[in-house]
């Protein structure tokens, strides 16, 4: 009897040390993680207050006002409300495309970094941050400087002679995307650098060796085994990218509504409507997660192999 | 010779570092020829540009007769097993083994049959569906040679592919590597710092040292008859003796041994200028009474090797010297301190240039 009780103390000794000392990981994870989609879920099912805030009577009233028309009186039949879902359908393919550029422009710049020799590797990603210790909203304005009709690139390009009158880009999916893009960038160029820089070149020589050209080689050898850094990149640029806010609401204008701004002016002011942004940030999460679960599941049926 | 692979005069430069400093040597059909010499001695560089992963400097390398120094190495017709196996971790087994022959384009049906028949060649059937990381190094290794071989190559180049096995493996290994080749009938190269593989496995061997081969021929040659300095230490342990040359005649040497006692014995081609030395493998010396044999020499030390009894002497300028006796019950070991006198069997010394 002595025995396994012995044995099971010095197991569970392990355990209760660890425990204690994990302690501080629950309380941020509870206080930072938990909390507040809590609690964001418990107001998404409130009552508006008019003045901001909420009144603590449960209503549905926020969901259906994303999802059903009554009219301006709200008593006629309803039917689907299509504006929320059009700034939906609008955020995610902006998001979506501005994942797309990140890719494009942020592998070749991780693989040229990763392949530099090691002592000059960290002055390039040194190089890749610096801009990225300026406030995002201070860059997002300067952008917004350089893009507008009288500034300093349509300036440029009228002054060169490849205009006559100014191009707009403010206002305009184009200026949205640019601001997306140049906000996440660093986000996709760090995980696809850490995942090229473990790659084992040998593979590609190999590849070469066995008669394959080098954009099969970039296609079959690669990209598979540098998907785990271009996936989890994706998902850095994909999901900030898609409740954004400070791009679409400096670069952009009414056209270029998206979910981010949608929230945030909910909680501004006495205009808010606090269960509505709720409402929408839970369903907004709600897509993420289901995007996330898709890919875990997918990462999964493959580490089983 | 049918000649497969022709190396001519090829230099490869590393900014100002000179790994090839002018290579030349050919490799005939079906044979199993090593790239020999220390680490840093250009034989992995030589495999390299042979396969296309470096470009060569100055000079041409012919494959059946066609100059490929200058084709991306995806369009010549050698395959390689890398030292570390560079087997791609997203495949099983299979997919790595048919991944040369689809690139060659060959259907799935008839790629997946070979695939299978290599995999039975390297005894590996039963993991045909595993994936690299689930395998053990020599499974691995025999993945890549399996690999190397689909897509029959007119040559094998392989990098070390022993050197990160365990000592049993690898001597198992030896003898699989050389059964493959003689099945298969393709010309291998094989790069190897451990003279003991290239003696083991290799038709032909060139030993290599600073960019240069240095000598070129069978095991028996190079170890009995090394025609320098550098391959006769290279290759097995020597002695090697300073004398003075009388002399030359018809590959054979009058030189005065240490000792002053004189001694003929072949000489390599170009007998140097400098400091002439006789190589003497320690076996092939046999102990008499002082005074009666070729050398005398003062007995430092004995050191007990199982089969063997290594003597370890003193010539009297000084020059240190090794033999290899057999143990046996009627042989009666010299004392250290005596003083031995040293036959050298006929044949056995070597005049060797510098």
């Amino acid at each position: 009897m002595a025995g396994p009780a012995a044995s099971g103390s010095a197991g569970t000794g392990y355990r209760s040390i660890t425990g204690p000392l994990l302690l501080p990981t629950w309380v941020m994870i509870g206080i930072f993680l938990l909390l507040p989609v809590l609690l964001m879920t418990v107001y998404s099912f409130l009552t508006r207050e008019f003045r901001g805030g909420v009144d603590w009577t449960f209503s549905l009233a926020a969901y259906d006002r994303f999802l059903l028309n009554r009219g301006l009186f709200g008593d006629e039949p309803p039917v689907l409300e299509w504006t929320y879902i059009t700034i939906f359908w609008r955020s995610i393919w902006q998001a979506g495309l501005a994942t797309l550029i990140c890719l494009i422009v942020g592998f070749p710049t991780a693989w040229f970094i990763a392949t530099r020799p090691a002592h000059s590797r960290a002055l390039w990603l040194f190089m890749i941050t610096v801009p990225y210790w300026v406030n995002l909203l201070i860059r997002t304005v300067s952008l917004r400087f350089l893009l507008r009709d009288q500034g300093p690139l349509n300036d440029a390009l009228i002054g060169a002679g490849l205009l006559d009158s100014p191009l707009q880009i403010i206002n305009t999916n184009l200026a949205v995307q640019l601001g997306l893009f140049y906000s996440y960038l660093p986000f996709m160029v760090l995980p696809v650098y850490a995942a090229v820089e473990r790659y084992n070149f040998a593979l590609s020589e190999a590849a070469a060796d066995l008669y394959a050209s080098r954009w099969t080689t970039l296609r079959e050898i690669v990209l598979p085994v540098v998907r785990p850094g271009i996936i989890a990149g994706c998902i850095l640029v994909f999901v900030p990218s898609l409740g954004a806010f400070l791009a679409p609401d400096l670069l952009g204008g009414a056209k270029t509504y998206m979910i981010g701004s949608l929230i945030e002016e909910q909680f501004k002011g006495s205009q808010g409507n606090w269960p509505f942004g709720a409402a929408v940030s839970v369903i907004l999460m709600t897509l993420v997660l289901i995007v996330l679960m898709i890919y875990a599941r997918a990462q999964g049926r493959a580490g089983a192999h | 010779m049918d000649e497969v692979v022709g190396v001519h005069g090829v230099v490869k430069r590393f900014g100002t570092f000179t790994a090839l400093a002018g290579v030349s040597l050919t490799i005939g059909h079906n044979q199993f020829f090593t790239l020999l010499g220390p680490s840093g001695c250009g034989k992995t560089t030589l495999l390299r540009c042979i396969a296309g992963f470096e470009d060569v400097s100055e000079g041409t390398i012919l494959l059946e007769g066609r100059d490929i120094a200058r084709l991306a190495p995806n369009l010549r017709p050698v395959n390689t097993v890398f030292q570390h196996y560079a087997l791609f971790p997203h495949m099983t087994v299979a997919q790595n083994v048919a991944f040369g022959l689809k690139m060659q384009g060959m259907a799935p049906g008839p790629r997946l049959k070979r695939a299978g028949e290599m995999l039975e060649l390297v005894h590996l059937s039963a993991f045909a569906d595993r994936f690299p990381s689930q395998l053990s190094g020599g499974q691995q290794q025999r993945v890549a040679l399996a690999r190397a071989l689909a897509p029959q190559p007119k040559v094998l180049l392989l990098d070390e592919p022993l050197s990160a096995l365990d000592l049993k493996l690898r001597q198992a290994m030896r003898v699989e590597l050389k059964q493959l080749q003689e099945g298969t009938g393709i010309t291998f190269i094989f790069v190897t710092h451990d003279q003991e593989e290239a003696l083991t496995m290799s038709d032909r061997i060139a030993v290599m040292s600073a960019g240069e081969v240095r000598q070129i021929g069978s095991a028996r040659e190079i170890y009995e008859a090394p025609v320098n300095r550098f391959v006769a230490g290279f290759i097995g342990e020597t002695n090697l003796l300073p004398v003075r040359v009388g002399s030359i005649a018809g590959g054979m040497a009058r030189v005065l041994l240490p000792g002053g006692h004189p001694l003929t014995c072949p000489a390599a081609d170009a007998v140097p200028a400098g400091s002439p030395h006789v190589s003497i493998r320690p076996e092939r010396m046999t102990l008499v009474p002082p005074g009666t044999g070729d050398l005398d020499a003062t007995v430092d030390r004995l050191i007990y090797l199982g089969t063997d009894l290594q003597v370890q002497a003193r010539l009297a300028d000084g020059t240190a010297l090794h033999l290899r006796l057999q143990n046996s019950a009627r042989a009666t070991p010299p004392e250290a301190g005596s003083t031995i006198g040293i036959v050298i069997e006929d044949g056995a010394a070597r005049l060797l240039a510098d």
